[in-house]
């Protein structure tokens, strides 16, 4: 048995000093392979005395068993250190700055349109956009502002021809869908639109969105519900909105909206111009000779209309406080909204 | 409107403040614009007397004034030359203060002791430009502060009216409306008919009844001209923002801020015959005014005499015909004019006038008579005279409009049930009559000033302006009932404007009128452009007919702003002319210049080519999961390098055009490195196809390659064509992974090496059918291309 023992502890050596899959391989062969020397141990139990030969059978098991044990630990521990080292040698600075295409991102009014868009389609309104040159009859004639109307005046239009123009205002396209004489009608309309006039304060051309609800039953309560809703999701706070009698021809009653201001909650400040108050939007009841005139039923119909300034709510939301920035295209500037 | 507080509370006098009334007037629709004090802040000021005037011993220009302060009589030197004995003077005490550093002290002129100074009005602030000092009314109090006898503490408010609102362009009409809100009356200040004190008349003939319905006039004789205003009346005058002129002047437009009814005064001497009031004839002219001379158009209404035309009816005076110095005899026209023949003339002429602003707005017509009365008193106690009878001559005068107004109708639309008193109540105070009533409607009659009511919803509004918008209910949004709808046939600009913007292409807006010479160069031949004919400036006076112009304006605009790399795009409508008709068009248009990827320690700084662009297109267009339908044609563009620029189609139509920007533009643009540029239709680039999925085989595929040399010139697109046609159904895919140019495959030609792979839905392809196909493949491109195989 001494002869067992010390071939057990030299395979144990080996194994230990073992340093690959292939060494050790050739280690399991030569132990413990069909003719490896501790197999060959087993064949000589034959000419033990019968009684001894459990016990020395034993024995022989234990030793391979051992040594199995040792050659699996070895492997074991041979693949992790070429892992670890595998690892070691493909580690990289994880801080460098990763590979891309630079993302673009959209004009912050365009933005501010798609949120519009976005609070307004949760309750069913459609958008629609229209023709920018427009005639006479739309811009004007149709919303109830004939020929030489004072409120003409208040609109310094761009003419190709003394008939042919450019859209004023989006209130265009509520006559265009109207005409369609299907109501109930519930859409907003984004777009640009013109006027000749260009300062610090003022671009020849700027954006609005038009909302146009008709339906039976519509009231100015609607009306008030929703714009007041509207604001209060579009500068995500519990503002206050006022409601204040004013004139547009194409609209009776009339109403301009004030927000409580968004910089200083009222409080007064340079935005507001110490007032506390910001004049956000137009808005009124359908003027009932609008709807006769593009064929829908006034006694029947009711409805609301409004329009507001899209670049004056960009510039309000994000603090854009000069509205050059918003034509300039500087991508400096532009690139801050991706 | 500017009025000032105080006169407005010589009307109606609410217990508020000034704030609550500036409130109030915003919440009923008359907005007030600003509010400024009535006078720069001053002290010290009191009314004097002066005592007597006497030569300075040293100096021609000066004075030695004794003025009395109401308590002691001081000496005050004064350079004025208008100052005299006994007038009552504005007198600046030692110690007043006249502003920030303007203290007055007692000085010696020349020698001569001085205690105070009297003041010009200019030096109060209370007038642009003074010749000499201020001289108060003969029955001012001595020793009263001015400020107290001027009522300089008052405030001036400037309402925004909007125009229905005619009949608030006065005192009256603004008192009526304060009254209103207040539930008060408001006293106007009795009018008294001034009776004639000579019998002259002269003859007024209303040609063109309809434009003028109503003509009151009043000859008043022997007139002193050369009377200054009283103070009181400039001070009201400068508080609305009005400049004195002369006496006359000063009563029209005075009763034009009162009452609201613009009046003129003719120079009696100088009218032949009679007035008239009738429309222009042709290439009439008139001098105005203003010094200009202007041709009125035929539909324009004039007060004539006999022999020429005197004035623009209701907008502005003739030069020849009004009052100058040497004026003794006067002539007052108080009229009403229809809005329609004033509307739009003043304008149409190049000018605005405070008559024309309320003629085109509305004045009430029942206004002349008692306007003439007015003005009549004020002028008598002015520049004195005698007045002759008023005579009215009338033509057809508006009709007295009666609205219906249904007690249903206005809860309908207000979603509020106002109690019928209350209904009643507001709209007789706003001076409406109530005529006839049943159960559930009422029958108004609408006051002569008010030219914006006409029907029920008019009614309502007022209602609920004088009730008060804040106090109507508010409904919680409903949502029309029915889900919104997701359709799948189409792409949304929104999708399109994202996919751009994760390939990198910043979003931007530019305008949509462009400069016309580069917009010129950039367009296609075909089309025409429209010109504004009143643009802004001559660089914004053409639209444009493709998204390029601003798209380069933008990257030039960066590119001076030290950018080196610039990917945008805009959509937005291009607009062109054939024939009589305007085209508008909304397209996707996009730039790309500089290095394909940011600037970063793993990129290559490769800058962007064709195919980058190109590449780009094809994404946007794989977004309509319609890709087969879509090619792109060589072919030229004006504003494209010819043989780099393609037209892109779906099926068979022109969606867009692609390619890099022609060298020349280029150069002339000044820009370095080459430019790409893209536009999409996007009415057919949004059209998709839904997407129905292929079962997937479950068989092996098959890859072969080929590597074909062919002429350099030949479009590859013709190649794989020919291909597709030759390899059947079960050819999967067609990949193009090398174009190869080099001396050993022969000049002039190029080796093309492409990945064919296949497949079969129910079973694997042997090697005998795939050698079968390619083999048909190479023939058929050996034939057609004369290709060879590597």
């Amino acid at each position: 048995m001494e002869n067992l023992e010390t071939l057990t502890s030299s395979a144990l050596q080996a194994i230990a000093k073992a340093d690959d899959a292939a060494e050790l391989d050739s280690l399991r062969v030569q132990y413990l392979g069909k003719k490896g020397s501790l197999t060959e141990q087993l064949k000589s139990l034959g000419a033990l005395p019968a009684e001894q030969r459990p016990e020395a059978g034993a024995a022989i098991n234990l030793a391979k068993q051992q040594v199995q044990d040792a050659i699996n630990q070895r492997k074991v521990s041979i693949e992790s250190a070429a892992n670890s080292d595998l690892l070691r040698r493909e580690a990289i600075d994880i801080t460098l700055p990763g590979r891309r295409q630079q993302a673009g991102a959209l004009h912050p009014v365009t933005r501010t349109i798609e949120r519009i868009e976005d609070i307004f389609a949760a309750a069913g309104f459609a958008t629609v956009e229209g023709p920018e040159i427009e005639d006479d009859y739309h811009n004007f004639e149709a919303l109830n502002i004939p020929d030489h109307h004072p409120a003409r005046a208040m609109h310094d239009t761009f003419y190709f021809d003394s008939k042919t123009l450019l859209r004023t205002h989006t209130s265009t396209v509520q006559v265009r869908v109207m005409e369609t004489g299907r109501a109930p009608i519930r859409i907003i309309g984004p777009g640009r639109v013109y006027r000749c006039d260009s300062d610090l304060t003022h671009t020849p051309m700027f954006h609005q969105v038009e909302g146009l609800l008709i339906d039976v039953d519509v009231s100015f309560a609607d009306l008030k519900g929703i714009i007041e809703d509207f604001l209060r999701q579009f500068f995500e706070a519990d503002l206050s909105v006022r409601f204040r009698p004013s004139y547009f021809p194409f609209t009776e009653p009339s109403a301009e909206v004030d927000v409580q201001c968004v910089s200083c909650r009222g409080e007064g400040c340079r935005v507001c111009s110490q007032t506390g108050w910001l004049e956000i939007l137009g808005c009124g009841m359908v003027h009932p000779k609008v709807l006769e005139l593009s064929g829908i039923d006034s006694e029947k119909y009711t409805g609301y209309a409004f329009g507001m300034g899209v670049d004056r709510l960009a510039m309000l939301r994000y603090q854009i406080t000069d509205l050059r920035l918003l034509f300039e295209n500087d991508l400096r500037f532009l690139q801050q909204f991706s | 409107m500017k009025f000032s507080e105080n006169w407005l509370r010589e009307w109606v006098n609410p217990e508020i403040s000034t704030a609550e009334l500036l409130a109030q007037l915003t919440m009923a629709g008359l907005e007030v614009d600003s509010v400024m004090p009535a006078s720069k802040p001053f002290s010290g000021v009191v009314v004097g007397e002066v005592f007597s005037v006497e030569k300075h011993p040293d100096a021609d220009k000066l004075n030695v004034c004794q003025v009395n302060n109401g308590k002691e009589s001081m000496q005050v030197v004064c350079g004025a030359a208008n100052v005299a004995t006994g007038q009552k003077v504005a007198f600046a005490m030692v110690g007043a203060e006249l502003g920030a550093d303007f203290r007055i002290k007692k000085a010696k002129l020349r020698g001569v002791e001085s205690n105070g100074m009297l003041c010009s009005g200019e030096e109060l602030g209370l007038a642009e430009k003074s010749d000499g000092i201020l001289v108060l009314a003969a029955d001012a109090p001595s020793g009263q502060d001015l400020r107290e006898y001027l009522q300089l503490d008052d405030v001036l408010i400037d309402v925004d009216l909007t125009p229905n609102r005619g009949d608030c362009l006065s005192i009256r009409g603004l008192a009526r409306e304060v009254a209103v809100l207040n539930r008060l009356e408001s006293k106007a200040p009795e009018i008294t008919r001034i009776p004639a004190s000579i019998p002259d008349t002269f003859p007024v003939e209303l040609q063109s009844p309809e434009d003028c319905p109503r003509y009151a006039g009043r000859v008043i004789r022997n007139v002193d001209i050369n009377v200054p205003s009283p103070v009181w009346l400039q001070e009201k005058l400068r508080r609305s923002g009005i400049r004195s002129i002369d006496p006359v002047v000063d009563v029209t437009n005075y009763v034009l801020l009162e009452l609201g009814q613009p009046m003129h005064a003719f120079d009696l001497k100088i009218l032949q015959g009679g007035i008239q009031v009738r429309r222009a004839q042709k290439a009439e002219k008139l001098l105005l005014l203003d010094g200009r001379e202007i041709e009125v158009g035929e539909d324009t209404l004039l007060i004539a005499d006999h022999e020429k035309a005197l004035a623009l009816a209701g907008i502005m005076g003739g030069e020849h015909s009004g009052i100058s110095n040497s004026t003794q005899d006067l002539f007052l026209e108080s009229a009403f004019f229809n809005p329609l023949i004033i509307a739009g003339k003043a304008r149409a002429y190049g000018m605005h006038t405070d008559a024309s602003h309320r003629f085109e707005r509305g004045v009430d017509f029942q206004l002349p008579s008692v306007a003439i009365e007015r003005a009549t008193e004020l002028l008598l106690d002015i520049v004195g005279g005698d007045a002759g009878p008023v005579i009215v001559t009338d033509a057809e005068l508006p009709a007295v409009r009666t609205v219906e107004l249904r007690a249903g109708r206005v809860k309908s639309l207000l979603g509020l049930e106002i109690p019928r008193d209350d209904i009643e109540n507001i709209l007789i105070r706003l001076g409406l009559v109530l005529k006839d009533k049943t159960v559930d409607s009422w029958q108004f009659e609408i006051p002569s000033w008010r030219f914006d009511i006409a029907l029920e919803v008019d009614l309502i509004e007022e209602l609920a302006r004088i009730y008060g918008y804040d106090k109507l209910p508010i409904s919680k949004v409903n949502s029309g009932g029915s889900l919104t709808s997701a359709p799948e046939n189409k792409i949304s600009l929104k999708q399109l404007r994202r996919r751009l913007n994760t390939l990198g292409y910043q979003e931007v807006i530019s305008y949509s009128f462009v400069e016309p010479g580069l917009e010129n160069k950039l367009a296609a031949e075909q089309s025409m452009a429209l010109t504004l004919a009143n643009p802004i400036s001559s660089d914004m006076s053409v639209m444009r007919r493709n998204l390029w112009s601003g798209l380069l304006q933008t990257l030039k605009h960066n590119q001076n702003r030290q950018q080196d790399r610039v990917r945008i795009f805009e959509s937005g409508l291009v607009f062109s002319q054939s024939e009589a008709e305007i085209q508008q068009e909304a397209m996707l248009g996009g730039l790309l210049w500089g290095p394909q990827l940011p600037e970063h320690w793993a990129n290559s700084s490769r800058n962007s080519d064709f195919y980058d662009i190109k590449g780009d297109v094809e994404s946007l267009i794989a977004l309509s999961n319609d890709g087969a339908a879509f090619t792109f044609e060589a072919a030229e563009h004006p504003a494209l390098q010819s043989g780099q620029s393609a037209r892109i189609k779906r099926d068979r139509h022109n969606i867009g055009w692609l390619g890099a920007l022609h060298p020349l533009r280029q150069k002339e643009l000044d820009i370095p490195g080459k430019v790409f540029l893209f536009e999409l239709n996007i009415n057919e680039l949004t059209k998709a196809k839904l997407t129905t999925v292929n079962l997937l085989s479950k068989y092996p595929s098959v890859r072969r390659d080929l590597a074909l040399v062919v002429d350099e010139g030949l479009i590859y697109a013709e190649l794989e064509l020919v291909i597709r046609q030759q390899a059947g159904e079960y050819l999967d895919d067609i990949v193009l992974f090398d174009v190869y140019k080099g001396e050993n495959i022969g000049t002039g030609k190029k080796s093309l090496a492409l990945g064919l792979t296949f497949q079969h839905p129910s079973r694997t392809l042997n090697d005998e059918e795939i050698n079968e196909i390619i083999d048909r493949c190479i023939k058929a491109l050996q034939a057609q291309f004369n290709a060879e195989l590597r």
